[in-house]
C-alpha cells in the first residue's frame, strides 16, 4: 500500500520534471509548425486567387451584353459575341448528360449490389481504366465511331464523346453513394416483401440521390470544360444559332424532331473550344476576346457548382425536417 | 402511462392480498362463532378453509417472485413487493390462529363451555375491524390511517385482560375447571396476537408509502408488565 | 436434446387469468441453418404461440438473430445460407422454395435493431408497404396510415406533421414509425431484432408497452440481449447457446416466469443470474 503511494508520488515527480523541462521547447515547436502550415496554405491559395483575379481583370474588360447574345463578327468589326459557343456548350453538355446518366446510374446499381460477381469486378476495373484514358483519345474514338461513318462532324458526336468521359465519374460516385446507404434500409424494404428492383428505385436511390446529383453535376462541370474530345467531334461552328435554326424550321413547317435533328446533327462550338481557337489566332482582338470566353466558362462552371450545393442543402433540410 | 402492464399487475396483486385478507377475516369470525355454538362441523370446515388460505398465500408469493424476477421493481415498487411478501405471511398466520381456535373447539369435544362467550366474540370483532381497515390502508397506501390503527390494539389487550381475570376467578373457585379455562385462555390469546399482527401490516404500509421503517410501539410489553 | 412442445401448467391462477388454450402460430421443427459448410444453428425446435410475446435470449453470437431471420427468410439474402428442417406458419412450411417469399414477408413483418425509416416523409413511410401490395386509393391509404400510427402509439405526436421527413423524428419515435410501417401491411407475426438496443430507457419502456398493446392482435417474436427486457415483456422465453462446434442450439424453452424464477437448465440459470462463463 505504502509502496504504491510512494511509486505514484515518484512517478508524478518525474512527470512534473519532464513537463518543466519540455514546456518551452514544445511551445516553440508548436509555433513553428503552426506558422509553417499557415504559410503553405497561403501559398496554395495564391495561384487560385491569381488565376481567378487575372481572368476577371482581363476578361471583364471585354465583357458586355452583346458578348452573350451575338454571334462572332468578322475580324475588323467591333462587337460580336460567343452566343454560338454558349449554346454549343449547353447542347453538348445536355446530350452528354442524357447519354451518360441512365447507363451510368444503372451500372452503379449493379456494381453496388453484386460487387463480387465477374460482371461487377469487370465493371469496376473498366471504370478505372476508362477514367484514366486521356480525353483526346476518347475524342479520337468518337471520331472513328461516329464522325467517320456519318461523314460529318456534329454536336451529337461531341455529346457522345463527353458522355464517355463522364461515365466513370457518374458510375463511381453513384456506386459510392449507394454503398453508403445503410444496409438496414434495404432490409427494411425487403422485409416488407418489396422486390429488389423496387427497393432500389424507391428506397435506395432517393437515399443516395444527394451524392448522385453532386457527382453528376461535377461530371458535367468537368465535361463543360473539356476541349480535347471536341476537336475531332464537334469541330466548331461560328454560325451556330439555335434561335435561327428554330425560326427557319418553323417557317419551313418542319416537325419538332426535324428541328431537333438540325440542332444536334451539325458541327457546333463550345466555350473551351472557342477559347482554344481564339487564343492561338494572331489577331490581338481575338486574343483579348479569348479572355472574356475564359471568364464566361469560369462563371458557367461555378454556377453549376453553386447550384449543386444549393440543391443538396435544400434537400437535406427537407429530409431532416 | 409508461408501464401500464406492470401497474395493472401491481393492482391485481393488491386485489389478491385483499382476497387473502378477507379469507383470514372470515376464518377468525367463523372460528369464534363455531366455538360459541359448539359447532364441531363448522370447525372442521375451518381447518379445510385454512388449507385454502395457505395455498392462496403461496400463490401470491409465487406471483410476487415472478414480478420481482421479471419486472425489476425499484424504489416504491420494490418496497411494495417486498412488504407484500411480509403481509401475506402475517395474514396466513392469522389464518393459523383461527385454525388453532377451531382445533380447540374440536378437542373440547362434548365438554360445555366454561362460561358463555361475551368478550371473546368482541375481541374477534375488533380484530376483524382493525384488520379490515389496515388492509384498506395498505391498498390505498394511506399513511394516516396506518399510523392510527395500531393504537386500537389497546382495546383488544384490555379485553384480553378482562377475559384473563375472569378465567382466573373460575380457576380459583374451582381448580378442576383449569383445563376448560385454559382452552378459552388460548382462544383469547390467539385473538390478542391477531391484533399485534395487524400492527405489523400497518408498519409495512407506512414503509411502502414513505420508505420509513418504524416500529410502532407495541402494547404487548405493557400487558406482561401488568401481569407480573 | 429436443424441447418439443411444452406442457403449460398454470402455476398460479391469479385474478383474471384467462384459461384460453394456446395455439401454436408457428412451429419450428428440427431446423438447422448452414452458411456454406458452417452449421450456424442445430436442431432448433420451438413453438411460437399466437397472441403471445416470445423472447429469444442468449449470449452474443449464439445465433439468435440468425434464428429470427429464418422466420421471414431474410437469410435468403445471404447467398450461401441454407435451411434444413421446417418452419410451419399455420401448418404450412414457409422454408419450402415454392412458398412465395413476398407473401411470407407480408405475413411476417420485421422491426430492426436500429430504427431504419426510409428517407421519405412519415406518411410515405407507413404507406410504403400497402402501396407495394397494390393499395392506391388515397382514402384507403389515409385510413391505413392513421390506424397503423395509432397502433404504434405515434399518431398523437405526428398527426400534424405527416409530411415531414421520417428522419426528423427522435430515435424512439423513428422506431415506433418502423413498427407502424410493419403493422401497415397487417402481418400476423412481427419479428423484432433487438428493437430497443439503440434507444434510451424511456423510449425502451414505451416500445415494450407498445408490444403489450399490440400483442392482442399479433404474435410477437423478439430477440434481445437484454435479459431484463425479455423478462419484462415476454410470455415465453427461449434460451440459446453455442455448443462445442460453435453452432447455436436452443437449450431451454418455457414460460418466461419459470425461466426467470426456476430455470431447468444449469446454463440458463447461470446466464440469467449473470454467472455465465
Amino acid at each position: 500500500m505504502t509502496a504504491t503511494t510512494a511509486t505514484s508520488t515518484r512517478f508524478q515527480q518525474l512527470i512534473a520534471e519532464q513537463q518543466a523541462s519540455l514546456t518551452p521547447r514544445r511551445k516553440i515547436v508548436n509555433a513553428v509548425m503552426l506558422s509553417l502550415t499557415g504559410l503553405m496554405t497561403l501559398l496554395a491559395l495564391i495561384p487560385l486567387f491569381w488565376i481567378v483575379g487575372y481572368v476577371i481583370y482581363k476578361g471583364g474588360q471585354q465583357l458586355n451584353l452583346d458578348f452573350f447574345t451575338q454571334l462572332p463578327r468578322p475580324l475588323g468589326m467591333d462587337g460580336g459575341g460567343v452566343l454560338h459557343a454558349i449554346q454549343g456548350t449547353v447542347v453538348i453538355t445536355l446530350l452528354a448528360a442524357v447519354f451518360a446518366t441512365p447507363p451510368g446510374v444503372l451500372a452503379a446499381f449493379y456494381a453496388a449490389r453484386f460487387p463480387n460477381t465477374p460482371l461487377g469486378v469487370a465493371l469496376r476495373f473498366s471504370t478505372d481504366v476508362l477514367s484514366g484514358v486521356p480525353s483526346i483519345v476518347i475524342g479520337l474514338f468518337a471520331y472513328a465511331l461516329i464522325v467517320k461513318p456519318m461523314g460529318h462532324y456534329s454536336g451529337l458526336a461531341g455529346g457522345i464523346a463527353m458522355a464517355i468521359l463522364m461515365l466513370p465519374t457518374i458510375i463511381r460516385t453513384t456506386e459510392e453513394m449507394l454503398k453508403l446507404v445503410p444496409h438496414a434500409l434495404r432490409e427494411g424494404s425487403l422485409a416488407l416483401g418489396a422486390p429488389e428492383w423496387k427497393t432500389s428505385i424507391i428506397v435506395l436511390f432517393p437515399a443516395a440521390l444527394n451524392g448522385v446529383i453532386t457527382g453528376f453535376l461535377l461530371a458535367i462541370a468537368r465535361a463543360a470544360g473539356e476541349t480535347a474530345p471536341l476537336l475531332f467531334t464537334a469541330l466548331g461552328n461560328e454560325r451556330y444559332d439555335i434561335g435561327t435554326i428554330v425560326r427557319n424550321g418553323v417557317a419551313q413547317n418542319q416537325s419538332f424532331l426535324q428541328i431537333l435533328e438540325r440542332i444536334v446533327d451539325q458541327p457546333v462550338d463550345s466555350l473551351p473550344l472557342t477559347l482554344w481557337k481564339y487564343a492561338q489566332q494572331p489577331y490581338p482582338e481575338r486574343v483579348e476576346q479569348s479572355w472574356a470566353v475564359a471568364l464566361v466558362l469560369m462563371i458557367f462552371v461555378l454556377l453549376i457548382n453553386v447550384l449543386a450545393r444549393l440543391w443538396v442543402e435544400a434537400r437535406k433540410r427537407r429530409l431532416q425536417g | 402511462m409508461l408501464r401500464k402492464t406492470f401497474e395493472t399487475e401491481l393492482q391485481q396483486l393488491k386485489d389478491e392480498v385483499l382476497v387473502l385478507g378477507s379469507m383470514a377475516e372470515q376464518a377468525i369470525l367463523n372460528s369464534v362463532e363455531a366455538l360459541k355454538k359448539r359447532d364441531l362441523k363448522a370447525s372442521e370446515k375451518i381447518l379445510e378453509d385454512d388449507r385454502a388460505i395457505n395455498k392462496k398465500r403461496f400463490d401470491i408469493e409465487n406471483q410476487l417472485m415472478i414480478l420481482i424476477a421479471t419486472q425489476q421493481p425499484m424504489a416504491h415498487d420494490l418496497r411494495l413487493l417486498a412488504s407484500t411478501m411480509e403481509i401475506i405471511s402475517e395474514l396466513e398466520r392469522m389464518g393459523d390462529y383461527a385454525k388453532g381456535i377451531a382445533n380447540i373447539n374440536i378437542r373440547m369435544g362434548d365438554q360445555p363451555l366454561l362460561k358463555p362467550l361475551i368478550d371473546i366474540p368482541r375481541m374477534a370483532q375488533k380484530d376483524v375491524d382493525m384488520l379490515h381497515r389496515a388492509l384498506t390502508a395498505f391498498v390505498n397506501e394511506d399513511v394516516e390511517a396506518a399510523r392510527v390503527i395500531p393504537a386500537e390494539d389497546d382495546e383488544v389487550d384490555a379485553l384480553y385482560n378482562q377475559v384473563y381475570r375472569e378465567l382466573m376467578m373460575f380457576v380459583i373457585q374451582d381448580p378442576k375447571s383449569i383445563e376448560r379455562a385454559n382452552w378459552l385462555l388460548w382462544v383469547a390469546h390467539n385473538l390478542e396476537r391477531v391484533a399485534d399482527r395487524v400492527t405489523n401490516i400497518c408498519e409495512r404500509t407506512i414503509f411502502i408509502a414513505t420508505g420509513e421503517m418504524a416500529e410502532i410501539k407495541s402494547t404487548d410489553d405493557d400487558f406482561w408488565k401488568n401481569q407480573s | 436434446m429436443t424441447i418439443q412442445t411444452l406442457e403449460i401448467e398454470s402455476q398460479t391462477h391469479s385474478a383474471g387469468s384467462d384459461a384460453k388454450p394456446l395455439g401454436a402460430k408457428m412451429e419450428v421443427q428440427n431446423m438447422s441453418v448452414f452458411y456454406g459448410k458452417f452449421r450456424a444453428l442445430t436442431d432448433i425446435n420451438m413453438n411460437i404461440y399466437a397472441n403471445k410475446i416470445t423472447a429469444i435470449i442468449g449470449p452474443s453470437g449464439c445465433g439468435k438473430s440468425t434464428l429470427l431471420r429464418s422466420f421471414n427468410r431474410m437469410n435468403d439474402l445471404t447467398p450461401s445460407a441454407r435451411v434444413e428442417g421446417s418452419i410451419l406458419l399455420d401448418g404450412r412450411d414457409i422454408t419450402a422454395n415454392r412458398e412465395d417469399v413476398v407473401d411470407v414477408r407480408r405475413r411476417i413483418g420485421m422491426v430492426f435493431q436500429r430504427p431504419n425509416p426510409f428517407p421519405k416523409n412519415i406518411y410515405e413511410n407507413v404507406a410504403y408497404g400497402p402501396r407495394l401490395y397494390g393499395i392506391r386509393r388515397k382514402n384507403d391509404l389515409d385510413l391505413i396510415v392513421e390506424k397503423s400510427l395509432k397502433q404504434a402509439a405515434l399518431w398523437e405526436e405526428v398527426k400534424d406533421k405527416l409530411h415531414q421527413s421520417g428522419l426528423s423524428l427522435s430515435g424512439g419515435q423513428q422506431q415506433r414509425l418502423c413498427i407502424a410501417r410493419a403493422l401497415a401491411v397487417e402481418p400476423e407475426v412481427i419479428l423484432m431484432d433487438e428493437p430497443a438496443s439503440a434507444l434510451d430507457p424511456i423510449s425502451t419502456l414505451r416500445i415494450e408497452e407498445l408490444m403489450h398493446d399490440i400483442v392482442k392482435e399479433y404474435t410477437i417474436l423478439i430477440v434481445t440481449h437484454n435479459m431484463q427486457q425479455a423478462a419484462r415483456v415476454s410470455d415465453f422465453t427461449a434460451m440459446m447457446m453455442i455448443d462445442e462446434h460453435r453452432s447455436g442450439r436452443m437449450i431451454e424453452f418455457g414460460e418466461t416466469k419459470s425461466i426467470f424464477t426456476n430455470p431447468k437448465d444449469k446454463r440458463t440459470e447461470d446466464y440469467v443470474t449473470g454467472r455465465f462463463g
